[in-house]
Order: C-alpha cells, then structure tokens, then sequence
C-alpha cells in the first residue's frame, strides 16, 4: 500500500520538500546540540526539563486521541466512525513516533539510550513509560495497517484484530496515565503532586487530541476531497468540547485544594504561572492566553448548531488545541520547576536552537503523518 | 514448516520457564550474597572497600550550624570541588557538589519574619544520602543507586542523562553537564575521574576517600563544624551529637530520611 504515497500531485510534493527541508534545519540544530551538549537549551540545573519534555507530554495526549474513535465505534457500535478511524489510529503512530523522538532529544547521552533495555528498572516510571509508548505505537501500526488493507481487497478485517483493537482502549488510557505518574509521584514538586494529574493529563488529551484529528480531517478534505462522512466531525467536535470541561473543572479543583489549603510549596507554582511569583512571571501572558482560549473554545463549541459549521467548529477547534499545547507544552513543566526546592527562581525560556530541534522533530512527525494519510485515504478512495 | 514452529514454542516455553523459576530473590534484588547489583529493581550494593578503609553500616553527617562560620563554609566547598573536578561553570548551567546557600533557604518551612539574621546565616548544601531516596527509585538504568553503607551513588558510564534524577530530588542536590565540564576545571585532580557532557552528579560522601580509610574532605577542612559517622553506631561522634543537640533535617516530612542532620 506504500506506493500510494510515492504518487501525488505537486502540493503534495512541494509539502514533502517543505518538511525535509525543515527536518534538514532541525538535523543542523540537533548537530549543534550533539556536539556542544544540552548547554544550547534554555535548561538550567533548576529548570532540568524543557520544550522537548513538554512537547513529548503534550503528543502523548494527542496520540491517544484514537481511543475517543474507537470507543464509540467498538464499544457502542456508532458506525459513522468507521470511516474516520483509521486517520485516529494513523495519528497516533505519528504522534508516538514524535513522543519517542522528543525523548531522545532530551537525552544528554543518547548514545546510552539502550542502557534502559540492559539494565530495566521497574521501580522507574519512565521503564513503564517506554513500555507502553512502544506497545501503543505497535498496536496502532498493526491495527491501522491490518484493517486498511482488508478495505483495499474489500474483504472484512481477521478476527484476531478485534483483541488488538480492544486492547488499544485500556492501553491509550495507559500511555496518558503513566506520563502523569512521571511527574505526580515525586516528593517536592508541588505543582505535580497531585493526585489529579492523570485525570487532568486524559481530559485535555481528550480534548486536543480530536480538535487535532478534526483540523487534520479538514485539511485532508481540502487537498484530497475525503469526505468523512455527514455529521461525523460535529460529533466529534462533541468529545472536544466536553472533554476541555472536563479539564477546566480538573483545574478548578486543584486551584481550590491548593489555594484553600494555603499550603506554600503548592501556591507557588500556581500563583508562578498566572500572576508571577516575586517579580518572575515570563509565562503569565501564555497561560492566561491558554485559559481565554480553552473558554472561548468551550463557548463556541458547547453550541450544537454551531458545530455544524464548519467554520465555528475548526475556529472552536484551533482555540482548544492551541490552549490546551500551551497549558501543557508550556506551562506544565516549567511550572513544575520554578520555583526551585530552594524556594529560588530560575526561569525558563528555551533557545532557538532548542527549537530548532523541535521544529526538525515537529516536521518529521508530520511527514509520517502526511505518509500515512496519503496511503489510508488513497486505500479509501481506490475502493470507492 | 509447522512442526519447526511447534518445536520452537516448545523450545520457547520452557526457556521462558527456565528463566521464571531462577530464585526470584537473585533477580529482584542483591541483598548480600556477593553480588552487586540487583537485575531488574533497583537495590542496595555491597560494598568493595580495601583493607584500611573506614566501614560503617549507615553513614550520616552531622553540621553544627553554630561553628560554620564563612571561612570553613568556603574552605569545604573548595576543597570538594578541587578533589572532584568539579568544574567551575558561571551561570544557571552550573555544577555544585556542595554549596552555600542560607538557613533561611534550606529550611523552608521554618521560615519566618523576625528572624533576618539568623535566616540569612550561611550554610551548607548537599546530597542528604537519603535512607529512602527518590533519585534512586525514578532512575530508569539504575545509574544511581545505593550502596549497603547508604551512601548514594552515581554510575557516570551508564547514566544517560535523562534528569529524572534531578526532578526527583527535593534538595535540588543534582547536578547535569551540561556540556564539557573538563575545559571549566582549573586544575583536574588526576586521582578521581573527570566526567563528560550529559551525564548527572552529585556528592558522594567521599566514597573514594572511604575506601582509603580517609574522612570526607568537608569533614576534615572543617574545623570540627562538620562530622561524619556511622549512624548505627551508639557510640560514634555523630550519635553523641545528635542524642545531646538538637538537630534538624531538610523537609523530613517527605520521607525521605535524609542523613545529614544540621545542628541548631
């Protein structure tokens, strides 16, 4: 099925070389990064995770946006997803892919990364973390490949495909859930722990993760006429919506437990990020940002009709995604660190290198996509 | 073609069981037995250490606030930072094994308004050596680990710099190169390794030192502000201390156990 994506017409090709192109700036960066070391972040010995780290836990979240599709079309029988699950299961093999690189541009020693195969601790949760990122990539990769191809010889998928698919419901629900535990069981951090992280961590993914689907599903429209279906991306646009409420109320009540409570090493995270902390505030702008757009995102979307519209919906979308990448991509991690166990603050601001890197990360991931897409909707079309 | 499948799952099978019936105890952990490191947990290691060498089971240290006074604070960060290599990086990308830092800082929780002087006192920063240690449990290589001793390591060949370390610890007692730390080195100390760019350190109470039947090189530039014992032992220096003084820990309410307790 690979060779649909060696045909295409010019956008097509000109978007190919438009992401090598950023992947060759991002391999130039990431050169810079091997040769001098981590030195060419925005990281500190305070702030020890970054960018890459945010962006990683931000993707996990996109990544198991698949479940939103299969649950309703597996467990509640809602057939209209049928047509539309395979971008979910194709989006979540790209986006791991990106989670899995991420990870490895953060390594100071990327050389050693196999030291976590030779020597697996299970008492890590980031041992836990490889296992079930690789085990989602693989099922998604099985599952997409498997039921596309029975499509393209119109025959119905193997039996045996049904346990994979089934299987991938808990396990997207995992790979969210243990990339929360990474943070909320370390002593010290206030801002991470919470027992409400994980929840927190599946309703924004929730919530972005098919914002992100529906945008991708209107640009494959576009350039390619793939239809989804009538009513199916307004349904999803259902998920979107409730899940960012969700997500809100998450918030609401850790901003209560930690403001009622007055306990200091939590306040100062929280009060860091939305009104600055001694002085220090670079990311209050970003996450007052965030919340403007996940309640405008909320208002605009928790109106059926306007779901309808196309329009509203991508705009509605847009403003979800893009709250929900700086709350998480953003303020998260940065949050987490500052201030410092020593009540000192660093802050963090990462270097154009460092997005240098991210962007070649970004444009690689999104190549993948674009490859995956261009073969599931070639495959749907043939068959058409 | 089907019987070879056949024999290989056989083959398979019982390897696999050969493998789950190994004695559980070997796998999960090294507690004694000689060997030094557990397979899959993170456990304690025994201790390879030469004939003079100064032997405890728990090792803790023991500073007496009252007789830092700035000039032995100085003189200890000197001195653990020459006899390690620790390099001299200015900036927020620094390396610190041991460090000053004020009471006020270290002591969060008993911070208050009407104490200016005594908060601003200057004290002294380290790895605690956790008896219950965070950096060692999120480890995902086992990189850090702790010795039978108690004593927290760092296994600079096989850390691949993830930092979860440093976001474990409480202390903020971590540091991360950065980036090539042997150009920043004064003078590199040919009888204790330098280290390379992406890997993580910290103090080790003078492991090394130990093993030669030698005190920390805090301990002994300190003029008896800082001591260094066995915890387990009734009638060591730092036992007398601590059943005499009353003493402090940082954030001990983490549960962490920290071992270096602060006079007061």
């Amino acid at each position: 099925m690979l060779e649909k994506a060696v045909t295409g017409t010019k956008v097509y090709w000109g978007w190919i070389a438009f992401l090598l192109l950023l992947m060759s700036v991002g391999a130039a960066c990431y050169w810079q990064q091997l040769s001098h070391g981590l030195t060419i972040t925005g990281m500190s010995r305070d702030v020890s995770w970054g960018f890459y780290i945010a962006q990683f836990t931000f993707l996990v979240g996109v990544a198991a946006s698949a479940v939103m599709l299969v649950i309703p079309k597996y467990l509640h029988n809602y057939q209209k997803f049928g047509k539309i699950l395979i971008l979910g299961e194709f989006n979540a093999v790209a986006m791991v892919i990106l989670c899995l690189m991420f990870i490895v541009a953060d390594l100071g020693s990327p050389e050693r990364l196999m030291n976590v195969l030779l020597h697996p601790t299970p008492n890590s949760v980031l041992f836990w973390d490889m296992v079930v990122l690789n085990g989602y990539l693989l099922i998604n990769i099985l599952v997409g490949w498997v039921t596309l191809e029975a499509e393209r010889k119109q025959v119905a998928p193997p039996k045996w495909i049904k346990f994979f698919i089934y299987l991938s419901i808990p396990w997207a629900v995992s790979i969210h859930t243990v990339t929360a535990f990474l943070y909320c069981g370390l002593p010290g951090r206030g801002y991470w722990l919470t027992a409400v992280l994980a929840a927190r961590f599946l309703a924004s993914a929730f919530a972005a993760g098919p914002a992100f689907l529906i945008l991708v599903t209107y640009i494959a429209k576009v350039f390619t006429g793939f239809d989804p279906g009538k009513g199916v991306l307004a349904t999803l646009g259902k998920t979107v919506v409730y899940a960012m409420c969700v997500n809100l109320f998450l918030l609401l009540c850790e901003v209560f437990v930690v403001f009622y409570s007055q306990i200091p090493s939590h306040m100062s995270h929280l009060q860091y990020l939305f009104v600055g902390y001694h002085g220090h505030g670079v990311l209050v702008p970003w996450m007052w940002s965030a919340m403007i757009m996940a309640v405008v995102g909320i208002l605009i979307l928790i109106v059926p009709k306007n779901r309808e519209q196309d329009n509203l919906l991508i705009i509605g979308c847009l403003l979800i995604f893009i709250g929900a990448w700086i709350d998480k991509g953003l303020g998260m991690i940065g949050g987490g660190f500052v201030p410092n166990p020593l009540h000192e603050i660093t802050e963090y601001v990462p270097t154009q290198l460092e997005l240098g890197v991210s962007l070649g990360i970004y444009a690689t991931g999104f190549l993948i996509l674009t490859i995956l897409y261009k073969v599931a909707i070639g495959v749907k079309q043939e068959v058409e | 073609m089907k019987t070879l499948r056949r024999d290989f799952l056989k083959i398979a099978a019982v390897a696999a069981l050969g493998w789950g019936v190994r004695p559980a105890a070997e796998l999960m952990a090294a507690s004694g037995g000689g060997k030094s490191e557990g397979l899959f947990f993170a456990s304690r290691h025994a201790v390879h250490a030469g004939p003079n060498a100064l032997k405890a089971t728990r090792w803790a240290m023991v500073i007496d606030t009252a007789k830092l006074t700035e000039e032995v604070v100085a003189a200890a960060v000197t001195v653990c930072h020459t006899t390690h290599n620790v390099p001299n990086i200015p900036g927020n990308q620094e390396l610190k094994w041991l460090w000053e830092t004020s009471m006020e800082h270290l002591f969060l929780d008993n911070h208050h308004e009407y104490q200016p002087e005594a908060a601003a006192k200057s004290a002294l920063a380290l790895c605690n050596h956790c008896d219950n240690p965070p950096c060692v449990r999120v480890c995902p290589t086992k990189a850090t680990f702790q010795r039978e001793d108690g004593i927290v390591m760092m296994d600079f060949h096989r850390c691949i710099g993830c930092r979860y370390c440093m976001a474990g610890c409480p202390y903020g007692s971590r540091s991360f190169n950065f980036k090539d730390p042997r150009p920043h080195i004064e003078k590199i100390d040919l009888d204790y390794p330098t280290r390379t760019k992406g890997v993580v350190e910290k103090c080790e109470f003078c492991a090394e030192r130990l093993a030669e039947g030698k005190l920390p090189s805090c301990v002994e530039v300190s003029e008896g502000a800082i001591s260094f014992g066995d915890l387990d032992d009734p009638e060591s220096e730092v036992r007398q201390l601590l059943s005499e003084r009353f003493s402090i820990r940082r954030s001990p309410y983490l549960g962490t156990k920290p071992c270096v307790y602060y006079l007061v």
